[in-house]
């Protein structure tokens, strides 16, 4: 019979359906580490109790809705037997047509008032005395975070506290972009916030535990906007201490690494970067202060080692097709001179 | 099933003589198309030009597709990719959509009112061709984009076009331009068929016909070249703003200047939301003629429906702002927003659950029309309530700009508007062609397409969830979105099938399908009372009509609709 393969088609259709998304799921525990779901600080926190809320809400709507649609479908379909005549011909019903009016109408007002709870909660937050304040700058393709009360400017990895109900620590970040819009997302922290060029945005984390938290920027910003990713590290208070006092540390450079620190000084890298203790004081790069304290190299394009930093120098579009450093066309004497000597920037 | 149902007792009624055509060289046919005003043949060639633009902008998300498939790719570098992102977004939204939803309502307007053309046939053609010249100066950028500077080749700034980033200093070449005026020219063509739409259905109507009478289709296009003429304003100010930004040096939205890089947003979304309205009322408009003729029912609540499409209008243009949640609104511009997002679910849910009373009590034949009639309200009610997730700012702040958007306007513009039209295609090509499309073709087409759009749709929801953002050439694999990425694009394939099968069925029917004749479909409304095709002045005689189903009151004389209006 004809229906019967029709119905046959449609259980297939979903059988695959459902059993795919299943498998994926299960094959992407790892992709857990960017999941909205499973938040590790207060504002994603609250936005994942919203978002239950919203989605059972319309888990139930869902259910109701479709059932209506496919009840129809098969209990009003036309039967071979059939008689050839018109049904019934109904134009409408007020009361029926008043009760779908009225019922969206509170849902909607539930659902706004929840929704409002919670930007209130978010947007109007107190900032407490014991807040870390970190200026976010957008760049085209990679993040500058400057700390202005401990002097600390970094880049593409932030460093924050861990927060605690006895020992509040938040961080507040200030968004300010150089060039185009960009967006700072990092999903178990908070929701995104774009950073716009012109205008002074704020969003706040509160990590509560201690880990690292990738993100990237999601507003789309030129060539490179798929390799400008963030890396959010939340140390103990204790560990946060070290960390801002060893960034803060003047490098100590033996003798071995001065040829190096000559060839970065009379080539064309210090148009673009700032080094501490060096003439250069560019700011259209990332600050190479420290640099071998991070763990990655152009905003998480590749992992940091001397190999890999050697590599990038060659020609960074290798990795990262489109950014705006240039190959440096260094001769192999000079490129191993020069980082021998960035290799010394812990 | 009996699809060749046509009553005698309308035949004559409405009756046209029919026309003899003389044998004529190409080059006349090719003449006689270029230079036509008929609105039949310049709907024909909005929908031809549409579903042509439809296949280009196919080809550039299967690209898309390839290059996400595994993580790590390089099959398609960073700036070809941002180009065809630019390109598929401004292509299926301007060359596909708006052309094609023109065509629906030139051809069928008049007929649906008993009139012989549009108000102004001229301006409907000189309408077509700036459509056909803004997609002309859009691709051209193909070959002229490269400028005096040498950046680029096709646009990469995204089809929003966030400033700066369109900005001289970030956009050089020429792209950006031919992006700016392809939409600009593109829009005067829109004005232009609105103006026509609006003027033809107030001015034309037939001797009965009052508003309350017309056809839903009638009211929906009504609704929408209203909101046509209110919403392109904007996106072409916007426009000549970036203009003058980039060649006579305003500041608008050059930030480095002190401009503001908000105001453009603002200004794309006032024109970009009731946008999103423009192009889904008219999948509305299709299905509320297609469901009750296969449902045999007259309409659920026709006033409630008029009203609801009135009430969607007109919040639409209140709601633009919630495209802009994550730009750090007050507390108080966020909440505004989202209540009046919100408010739009209500009379969209009621033109719902209107639908679905249509079909209740009925005697539904599922008929390929009527297959994409169902799915659309399926996906469409999951469109809904992604879209009630998306108004609620904190949730937004999570997907905003993820995947998971992309997922839900992939329901909206493909699972909602682009089932309906295929559904159109399927009902109204029997009355355009006098040929009926191949069933058999028609159901592969159907259910491949369908099951393609739910493995790659379906799925694409999961890694917005799971932190991708949108509008990224490729990822890293630890980040765990590989597998749903492959099977996103597996379901591509499926849906290329399934659209392989439709052009096939086109082609085929065009020469072999069987005859139609007037009314396939045991249908209603007055263009099933001319003939099929209908000829250049559509009826010989002006119909007059006492209901909203005329030609339900000539086929059952005993029980006719206006004993119940």
């Amino acid at each position: 019979m004809k229906l019967t393969a029709h119905k046959r088609l449609i259980v297939w259709a979903f059988a695959f359906l459902f059993g795919s998304l299943g498998m994926a799921v299960a094959a992407n525990d790892l992709s857990l580490q960017t999941s909205i779901f499973s938040p590790e600080s207060a504002p994603a926190d609250s936005i994942k109790h919203l978002s239950f809320l919203v989605l059972g809400i319309s888990g139930v709507i869902f259910a109701v809705v479709t059932g209506m649609i496919l009840y129809a479908t098969v209990r009003f379909r036309q039967r071979p037997d059939d008689d050839g005549k018109e049904p019934p011909q109904v134009y409408g019903s007020n009361p029926v047509e008043a009760a779908w009016t009225i019922v969206p109408i509170l849902i909607v007002v539930v659902l706004a008032l929840s929704a409002t709870r919670v930007i209130q909660e978010i947007q109007n937050a107190p900032k407490p005395e014991s807040a870390l304040d970190v200026v976010v700058t957008g760049h085209q393709w990679w993040w500058e975070f400057s700390y202005p009360k401990l002097g600390i400017v970094t880049a593409n990895e932030l460093h924050v506290p861990v927060s605690s109900p006895q020992k509040r620590l938040p961080t507040f970040l200030q968004l300010r972009s150089a060039d185009v819009a960009h967006s700072f997302w990092v999903p178990r922290l908070s929701g995104k916030t774009d950073v716009i060029p012109n205008r002074h945005n704020q969003v706040w984390i509160e990590p509560q535990r201690a880990g690292l938290f990738v993100g990237q920027c999601a507003e789309y910003c030129g060539t490179q906007h798929a390799k400008m990713l963030l890396r959010v590290y939340a140390h103990t208070p204790e560990d946060f201490e070290r960390w801002a006092s060893e960034q803060k540390a003047v490098q100590a450079e033996g003798p071995q690494v001065a040829a190096g620190r000559m060839v970065f000084q009379r080539t064309a890298c210090i148009n673009c970067h700032t080094l501490d203790n060096t003439i250069a004081d560019g700011r259209f790069g990332p600050s190479l202060s420290h640099l071998m304290s991070r763990e990655t190299l152009g905003a998480g394009a590749l992992s940091n080692s001397p190999a890999n930093l050697r590599a990038w120098i060659n020609n960074p579009s290798q990795f990262k097709p489109g950014v705006r450093m240039p190959a440096m066309n260094l001769s192999d004497s000079d490129l191993d001179q020069l980082v021998a000597y960035l290799a010394t920037l812990k | 099933m009996n699809t060749s149902y046509t009553p005698s007792s309308i035949a004559g009624v409405l009756d046209t003589p029919t026309r003899k055509e003389g044998g004529k060289t190409i080059f006349e046919h090719l003449h006689e198309w270029a230079t036509t005003v008929d609105h039949k043949k310049l709907g024909i060639m909005y929908i031809v030009y549409g579903l042509i633009f439809f296949l280009v902008g196919g080809v550039e998300a299967s690209l898309m597709r390839l290059q996400l498939a595994r993580p790590d790719n390089h099959f398609i570098g960073p700036q070809l990719f941002n180009q065809l992102f630019t390109m598929h977004g401004t292509t299926m939204v301007f060359l596909v959509g708006m052309p094609i939803i023109f065509g629906f309502a030139n051809y069928l307007v008049p007929l649906m009112i008993g009139a012989r053309d549009l108000a102004f046939p001229r301006l409907n053609s000189f309408g077509f061709w700036l459509s056909v010249m803004g997609g002309l100066i859009l691709y051209f950028s193909i070959i002229g984009g490269m400028g005096m500077t040498g950046a680029g080749s096709m646009p990469d700034v995204g089809w929003f076009a966030y400033a700066p980033l369109t900005g001289k200093a970030f956009s050089r070449g020429n792209s950006t331009d031919y992006w700016t005026i392809g939409v600009l020219v593109g829009g005067f063509g829109s004005i232009a068929t609105a103006i026509n739409i609006l003027t033809t259905i107030v001015c034309l109507r037939c001797e009965g016909m009052t508003l309350m009478k017309m056809p839903l289709f009638v009211w929906l296009s009504l609704v929408v070249s209203g909101m046509v003429l209110l919403a392109i304003g904007p996106l072409t100010a916007a426009q000549i703003m970036l203009l003058l930004d980039r060649y006579l040096g305003a500041h608008f939205f050059d930030t480095q200047a002190g401009g503001s890089a908000v105001l453009w947003q603002h200004f794309f979304w006032i024109f970009g939301h009731p946008e999103v309205y423009i192009l889904i009322i008219p999948g509305f408009a299709i299905a509320s003629e297609i469901i009750p003729v296969f449902s045999r029912k007259a309409i659920f609540g026709y006033p409630v429906m008029v009203g609801a499409t009135v009430a969607i209008a007109f919040v639409s243009f209140g709601v633009w702002a919630h495209h802009m949640f994550t730009v750090g609104m007050t507390s108080i511009g966020n909440t505004f927003f989202v209540i009046s997002t919100m408010l739009v679910g209500v009379p969209t849910g009621i033109k719902l659950f209107n639908w679905i009373a249509t079909m209740w009590g009925g005697k539904i034949r599922l008929a390929t029309p009527m297959l994409f009639c169902i799915a659309f309200l399926f996906q469409f009610l999951i469109a809904g309530l992604t879209g009630i997730m998306l108004a609620v700012a904190p949730f937004d702040w999570q997907l905003s700009d993820s995947y998971f958007v992309v997922a839900h306007f992939h329901f909206v513009l493909v699972g909602s508007l682009l089932f309906t039209i295929f559904a159109g295609i399927y009902y109204w090509f029997p009355k355009v062609t006098g040929r009926m499309l191949s069933e058999k073709l028609g159901k592969w087409h159907f259910w491949l397409f369908f099951i393609g759009f739910h493995v790659t749709f379906d799925t694409m929801h999961v890694p917005g969830l799971l932190g991708m953002p949108r509008r990224i050439y490729t990822y890293e694999a630890s980040r765990g979105w590989g597998t749903l990425n492959l099977i996103c694009t597996l379901g591509v394939a499926i849906q290329a099938v399934g659209i392989l099968c439709f052009v096939a069925n086109i082609l085929w029917s065009l020469r072999s399908g069987k005859r139609a004749g007037r009314d396939p479909w045991d249908a209603w409304t007055l263009e099933w009372g001319t003939t099929s095709p209908p000829p250049e002045f559509n009826f010989s005689k002006s119909p007059v009509v006492k209901s909203r189903r005329p030609l339900w009151d000539i086929k059952h004389p005993s029980d006719p609709d206006w004993k119940y209006e």
